[in-house]
């Protein structure tokens, strides 16, 4: 029983440390670097709650893919990030203060509150035991099958997030030469050559 | 020494904070807002995962994968504006924002 309990305080505290390392970094470089720790921590969570695949995808989506699109969007932007902290220190009193209440709000909810003696007859669908069934494999005999629509509209969030992210991204050079398919197509040998007859000795 | 449910959601109330906390302190710098948005739908995705796990139902961590795809599409639109952003204006201060004002 201890070593979960240790592995939770350890996973939990860097997680969180490097949450506060992600909004205090001065270079955003770093921020991005610590947020893919406190990402990582979080699915060593995740897998202590027993959700080893969305552990997995937290690590394959979300390092592998959406924190390397912040590092290559912060090093590819040439911005003067210390002019950007300025008045860092002027937000931090409210933003403490908001904060602060925030955070009492959330924890007099936690102290005050139970699970309801019914919460255990509205479940949807119950956890198969480890042994009969991986978590990746209940979790595919439910996604697949009852929630198949939420499944498709997820992909199509990513469609159209993709289809947005390249309108908004993409831009045509005016001096740059394309290859136009269709012009070539509708080339037919009338268009194509020109039969000049040169007579000797006049020219054109 | 047992781990409960309360540990799990202490640590989401704590991350979610922070990332609150980091939109405040951070309000000129685009990018560490964005990131402190991702923070929010990590804290997010704890608690249902922690709740999932300790009522025992699995739809907890299916919504936490739709979580997971609208914040992946989140971030990769949003980071396709401020590109565009940039491109015109040649800076990402939240204060330049205000072509629209009139």
């Amino acid at each position: 029983m201890l070593f979960p309990a240790l592995f939770f305080y350890l996973f939990a505290g860097v997680c969180i440390a490097a949450a506060v390392m992600v909004i205090a970094a001065r270079n955003p470089v770093h921020s991005v670097l610590f947020l893919i720790l406190a990402f990582v921590n979080a699915a060593a969570l995740f897998i202590l709650l027993g959700a080893e695949f969305l552990a997995m995808i937290l690590i394959i989506v979300y390092v592998g893919a959406v924190l390397v699109l912040f590092l290559f969007v912060v090093m590819m932007l040439d911005v003067d990030f210390a002019q950007l902290r300025q008045g860092f220190m002027q937000y931090l009193p409210i933003g403490a203060f908001l904060g602060g209440i925030l955070l009492i709000e959330l924890v007099l909810v936690l102290v005050s509150w139970t699970i309801g003696p019914d919460a255990q007859r509205t479940i949807a669908t119950p956890i198969p035991p480890i042994a009969s069934m991986f978590n990746a494999e209940a979790l595919g005999h439910v996604l697949y099958t009852r929630y198949v629509y939420f499944f498709q509209a997820a992909g199509i969030v990513l469609l159209i997030a993709m289809i947005g992210a390249i309108v908004l991204t993409l831009r045509h050079k005016p001096h740059v030469k394309r290859q136009n398919v269709a012009d070539q197509i509708a080339r037919t040998k009338a268009t194509a050559i020109d039969i000049v007859k040169v007579r000797p000795g006049q020219g054109l | 020494m047992t781990i409960g449910l309360g540990h799990y959601l202490t640590v989401a109330a704590i991350l979610f904070t922070i990332g609150i906390f980091g939109i405040f302190l951070n309000r000129k710098n685009v990018i560490i807002i964005l990131m402190s948005i991702e923070l929010i739908l990590l804290a997010v995705n704890i608690n249902l995962v922690a709740f999932s796990a300790f009522l025992g139902d699995l739809v907890g961590q299916v919504y936490a994968l739709l979580v997971l795809t609208v914040a992946a599409a989140e971030a990769a639109i949003g980071l396709a504006i401020l590109v565009a952003y940039y491109r015109n204006r040649g800076s990402i201060a939240v204060e330049d924002i205000n072509l629209m004002k009139g």
